[in-house]
């Protein structure tokens, strides 16, 4: 395995404000830090009513923001700003499979703004499983036909009605800031699956991952990854957050190493959320749940904690300053964990139960910056 | 003819609770006559986007939406609709 060397990639110099965009079962609001990100102003809502699975600012432009929504009536599209959330205006073709092909978009479930180099495209991935991409900033979406008509799709992900108890996702769609036609994409469930053609040609990429909830314990495809993140200073560095553990991968290895087996048996290595820090390859955190009998998804223990690494995995630290000490029953959706690019790297983290949480500490200390908003989704620092 | 417009899909007709459609102004092939379809595609050049709110990609009605054209509940969009008809779109009791 090629090991990257390690690079600790200065801090940009930007606005010392942290915005935070929440997206909940019922609604966007947004978190205004001052710049000493120990104030915070909680605005909205935004589209109150709707299921907001997901809300991205541009990072090419600074001002467009994308929101993924569907209510419980009706159905799915992406409303879009183009002045920080002051407007909206609804997307006028949104994500919808090939009319004959028999499936339906329930919901976008992610949102990917694509590469530097190709202002207003967009990628967005659905539930089931599809991928779409817009060419003019989110106004009008197509599908991938290479992914969305691939003919062994349906043997990748199953059926419509396979996945999650929240219907099966793609998700976590990686953009190569090298190469715009280097993808990656995470399916629950599919597996982690690379395309070097724009999306035009698709492989799994899943060696080293287990998959203990089918029959074959070392499958090539059909795995459940909850969260997969590319470094963006280093990008042949991946990790994933995984239903069997945590894994890194070091490209151009095709073999993920799990480094879940080093976190404490007790607490184990299941969990949704992964964020990676935007300026150390080998600094990580996540959010452990219960991941046995049932699946309960909650804290184990009831006594919340996000666990660092800051050396790939190899170790674990336990940060729990300022988090309840017991009977909190929280769970971390996998959006919802995020960093922001600060020199000293805030962390944040919104619950199933409404609360978000951040440390402007790199996870050494915590603290509530909001409570009582709906069941939250997504996180994104913007 | 009348389209009844639920609370759901208003902000899609600046808050009109009722709207006046020619029936079959879109209509494919005239000689068919108008259809609940040819209403909703009608619906949808004067007010875009609200189509697809309510109809899927496949032409089915969405889960929790439901249609009345007089009173009778409708699946089919091609179901006929007169020119004095009134089609009734409802959001489905449920929530939570």
């Amino acid at each position: 395995m090629v090991t990257p060397k390690k690079t600790a990639t200065p801090a940009r110099r930007r606005s010392a404000t942290t915005t935070l965009l929440i997206a909940t079962r019922k609604g966007l609001w947004t978190l205004q830090s001052d710049e000493s990100r120990r104030a915070w102003k909680l605005n909205g809502p935004h589209f109150l009513g709707n299921v907001v699975h997901h809300a991205v600012l541009d990072p090419r432009d600074g001002r467009t923001l994308l929101a993924a929504a569907r209510t419980g009536h009706l159905g799915p599209t992406i409303f879009r700003s183009s002045d920080r959330g002051r407007t909206w205006k609804e997307a006028s073709q949104p994500p919808a499979f090939k009319a004959g092909s028999g499936r339906t978009v329930d919901h976008t479930f992610w949102l990917a703004p694509g590469h530097a180099s190709e202002p207003g495209v967009w990628y967005g991935g659905t539930s089931p499983q599809g991928l779409f991409r817009s060419i003019d900033g989110g106004v009008t979406w197509h599908g991938v036909d290479g992914f969305n008509e691939h003919p062994d799709r349906k043997a990748w992900c199953g059926g419509d009605q396979d996945g999650t108890p929240d219907g099966p996702k793609l998700h976590s769609i990686l953009i190569d800031p090298r190469d715009p036609a280097h993808l990656y994409i995470g399916m629950s469930s599919g597996g982690v699956f690379e395309s070097t053609a724009a999306g035009a040609n698709w492989r799994p990429l899943n060696r080293g991952v287990r998959a203990d909830f089918l029959p074959q314990p070392d499958p090539e495809y059909g795995h459940d990854p909850h969260c997969v993140r590319m470094h963006p200073q280093s990008p042949d560095r991946l990790y994933q957050q995984n239903h069997c553990g945590i894994y890194r991968l070091d490209r151009p290895s095709e073999n993920w190493l799990d480094i879940g087996a080093t976190m404490p048996k007790s607490v184990g290595s299941i969990g949704f959320p992964l964020v990676v820090h935007p300026h150390d390859i080998d600094t990580l955190w996540v959010f452990p749940m219960d991941g046995s009998s049932v699946w309960p998804r909650v804290s184990p223990g009831g006594r919340p904690a996000v666990y660092r690494s800051v050396n790939g995995g190899r170790t674990w630290q336990r940060q729990t300053t300022g988090l309840p000490a017991s009977q909190a029953w929280w769970t971390v959706k996998r959006q919802a964990m995020t960093a922001d690019r600060a020199p000293t790297v805030g962390v944040y983290f919104g619950t199933t139960s409404g609360e978000v949480w951040g440390s402007r500490d790199e996870g050494r200390s915590w603290r509530p910056l909001a409570r009582h908003l709906p069941h939250i989704y997504a996180v994104e620092a913007a | 003819m009348i389209v009844r417009i639920p609370g759901l899909l208003r902000s899609y007709t600046a808050g009109a609770a009722m709207v006046e459609v020619t029936a079959g102004a879109t209509k494919p092939d005239a000689s068919r006559g108008a259809s609940v379809d040819s209403v909703l595609m009608e619906l949808d050049r004067r007010f875009p986007g609200l189509r697809f709110r309510i109809i899927d990609e496949q032409a089915a009605v969405r889960p929790h939406i439901k249609l009345f054209v007089d009173g009778l509940l409708v699946r089919d969009l091609a179901h006929p609709v007169h020119a004095a008809a009134e089609l009734m779109i409802v959001g489905a009791l449920s929530g939570g």
